[in-house]
């Protein structure tokens, strides 16, 4: 496996030179990483479709393709801000409980009579000012955005369960739930997915043809020097934040519209997908480095992995397990790699030992595991 | 990466705040006490306290060793996972076996969680991946792997022994074993943290990781050591949960790390390292424990306590931004 994140050396370097704000950038180096990284998700996108239409003849289906592609876009959705901030060197862990405010207050408010296109403008809006008042407190008063978003992560989830306790908002009207049900006219593609790949296109150039992306990954590389070059720090980290939030109340209104209902649990745990999709795409957790391509491609290979293990009858949690051992693997077995090559003969002998007595407890662990679980469940 | 630029003053500053901070949530906490008791004066009863002490145990456990993490610049973001898999890994065994002694489970939860947390510590430590993707993956494997463990089954009440049932409830020594274990946990790790080398060490590896290594420190092994330790303590806390709550689900401790995050944060741990204190800690595990508890007396709907806990979160966070900038400012001066 090839490196995600060739810039990350070890002691994950604040010491980028200053001329990534003035030069281009180079061209050469963005066709060679995307040789690396994305072209090895390509590779392995092109395996699990092969493994999985084998294993099942129910992969290959256009009709089932296009019903579980719909279930990621909210996943897509939020991911797309996520690499601006994960890029910038931050991180949200409140999107999803900002996805749910805001579709738990469209549902309140639609039920106390609001009409339903007011009350999802009402809560893009709500959306936007969550991401906003995490870009004041990460831009402005300076706090650490892991603690911010700890924080808002707790307050939007409990906002939502103070509007909705433990009630649902339904009843939503057809012209709604087309959002997140219907597909383009005479085609097999789900709206939602339109959407996403509209907006992913945006994002996309937004990212690597703009001066607002240079300045992010600037901001991700040496925050310091970025800010002594005169560009608005500050200003970009609470644009990149509300971007997030917005766009954290349009995957709320989708996923409400699925569903065609709402209860403040909706999107429960969806952040982690998130964070995954982004990471796993080659976007370093610390900052600087990452590319939109690599992001939806990982994305297409979560959704297309899920879908085969779903028609496997693999369990979601179970499901889950492959892709967060996925995730380790995709930075673990490149810093393995360079770790053998960099080892210098001494003291091999004594990390030998610890490593032997290491996996003598793992294997202990995993045998009493299989031992313990045989005693009730049996054999099987 | 304000580190660096001041590294001589940085931890003094720091450590003024935590002093600042304990003395902080202990007014809080009083004012809060006295205001509820007001409304509600059922919350100044012994019986009350203990029941509020029974219900931050198992959380101040845990979060002593969140803390130990988060002053290396970690995060644990495993230990509800970890809760939730030694909890049904040691409910099986007591199914299986109900006269399996009931005084060995507390070491085999602790050794057991300790196994996965080497596993997080190994690839942390020694394969270089960023604690919050690491731990993130592992959130999402050991919960996985509770699935697979228990086919998606349930361990109830009646399916354990009685004697496993009173582990954590029992009360041969007047305060509940539970407590008990807990106040001890926290003794152990006091002194550790202040009175050993190795703690010292992690104090040292969090505020300034070149200076430890240039000093002889092995911060690998202190970075192993504590995910270790987070995974040790929540095993712990997996029997405890198990014996309390007489029962283990595919979905115990489910969000969990959360509130150890929070305890410790609103303790007056730094999630940039070096600074954390066990008394400030267990004040903010008791701060969200008698939050939790006044809810309920104050009639006020349960559906507040996660918007509240979000804000004192916050609240924790600002305070202590404000307290450190004025006291630079005061030292410039």
């Amino acid at each position: 496996m090839t490196d995600p994140h060739p810039a990350a050396a070890p002691s994950s370097g604040s010491s980028q030179p200053t001329s990534l704000l003035s030069a281009a950038p180079p061209r050469r180096a963005f066709l060679a990483r995307f040789q690396r990284w994305e072209w090895m998700l390509v590779g392995l996108i092109a395996l699990v479709v092969v493994l999985n239409s084998q294993l099942s003849p129910y992969f290959l289906d256009a009709r089932n393709l296009s019903r579980t592609s719909s279930d990621f876009m909210e996943i897509g959705l939020m991911m797309l801000p996520m690499v601006f901030i994960i890029i910038t060197g931050g991180i949200d862990l409140s999107v999803a409980s900002n996805l749910a405010m805001c579709a738990s207050f469209m549902g309140w408010l639609f039920m106390r009579g609001v009409p339903i296109w007011p009350a999802a403008l009402a809560a893009l809006l709500l959306g936007a000012a969550g991401g906003l008042f995490n870009g004041l407190l990460v831009a402005r008063v300076k706090l650490p955005p892991l603690v911010v978003t700890l924080g808002t992560y707790a307050f939007y989830r409990g906002i939502a369960y103070v509007l909705l306790g433990d009630q649902a908002a339904r009843g939503y009207p057809a012209a709604f739930t087309f959002i997140g049900q219907g597909k383009l006219p005479n085609t097999l593609i789900p709206f939602s997915v339109a959407l996403f790949i509209v907006l992913a296109i945006v994002f996309g150039l937004v990212l690597h043809k703009t001066t607002f992306g240079r300045y992010l990954f600037a901001i991700g590389n040496n925050e310091n020097a970025t800010a002594y070059s005169g560009v608005p720090v500050a200003r970009i980290k609470i644009a990149v934040y509300t971007i997030s939030g917005l766009m954290a109340g349009l995957a709320g209104i989708v996923l409400a519209a699925r569903f065609g209902s709402t209860r403040p649990d909706i999107g429960l745990g969806l952040e982690l997908a998130v964070i995954t999709a982004a990471v796993l795409g080659g976007v370093d957790i610390n900052g600087g480095v990452g590319t939109m391509g690599g992001a939806v491609l990982s994305l297409l290979l979560i959704g297309l992995l899920r879908f085969g293990m779903g028609l496997l009858n693999i369990q979601g949690q179970v499901q889950g397990m492959v892709i967060g051992l996925l995730l380790i693997l995709s930075i673990l077995l490149p810093n393995i790699v360079r770790n053998l090559s960099a080892r210098s003969g001494r003291g091999q002998r004594q990390s030998l030992a610890q490593a032997a007595l290491l996996a003598g407890a793992l294997a202990l662990f995993v045998l009493f595991f299989f031992w313990s679980r045989a005693q009730v469940l049996g054999a099987g | 990466m304000s580190a660096q630029q001041t590294p001589a003053r940085r931890p003094n500053l720091l450590a003024l705040v935590a002093r600042y901070r304990e003395a902080g949530i202990g007014i809080f906490i009083l004012v809060l006490a006295v205001l509820v008791t007001l409304r509600a004066p059922a919350f100044l009863t012994v019986d009350n306290f203990r029941s509020i002490l029974l219900n931050i145990s198992i959380l101040s456990i845990v979060a002593l060793a969140q803390t130990m993490v988060i002053i290396t610049k970690g995060i644990d973001l495993s230990v509800g996972s970890i809760i939730g898999l030694v909890a049904m890994m040691v409910a099986f065994v007591f199914k299986a076996s109900p006269d399996f002694p009931v005084i060995v489970a507390l070491p085999l939860g602790m050794a057991l969680g300790a196994a996965l947390g080497a596993f997080n510590g190994l690839v942390i430590s020694y394969g270089r991946v960023p604690p919050i993707i690491a731990t993130l993956g592992t959130l999402s494997i050991y919960r996985g792997l509770v699935f697979f463990y228990s086919q998606g089954t349930w361990i109830n009440s009646f399916e354990l022994p009685a004697a496993f049932k009173q582990l954590s409830k029992g009360t041969p020594l007047g305060l509940p074993n539970m407590v008990i274990i807990a106040i001890v946990f926290a003794v152990v790790v006091y002194f550790f943290l202040n009175h050993t080398r190795t703690g010292r060490n992690i104090y040292a590896v969090g505020s300034n990781a070149e200076a430890a290594q240039m000093a002889g420190i092995r911060r690998q092994r202190i970075i192993f050591l504590v995910y270790v330790l987070s995974g040790l303590a929540s095993g712990l806390a997996a029997v405890l949960w198990a014996s309390r709550f007489e029962s283990a689900q595919t979905n115990t401790a489910l969000g969990f790390e959360l509130q150890t995050v929070a305890a410790s944060v609103v303790g007056g741990v730094s999630i940039s390292g070096g600074v954390g204190t066990v008394p400030g800690v267990l004040l903010g595990a008791l701060l969200l424990g008698a939050i939790d508890n006044s809810l309920p007396l104050l009639r006020i709907s349960p559906f507040w306590q996660l918007a509240l806990q979000g804000l004192l979160i916050l609240t924790a966070v600002v305070v202590d931004n404000l307290i450190l900038r004025r006291a630079q400012r005061r030292r410039r001066r």
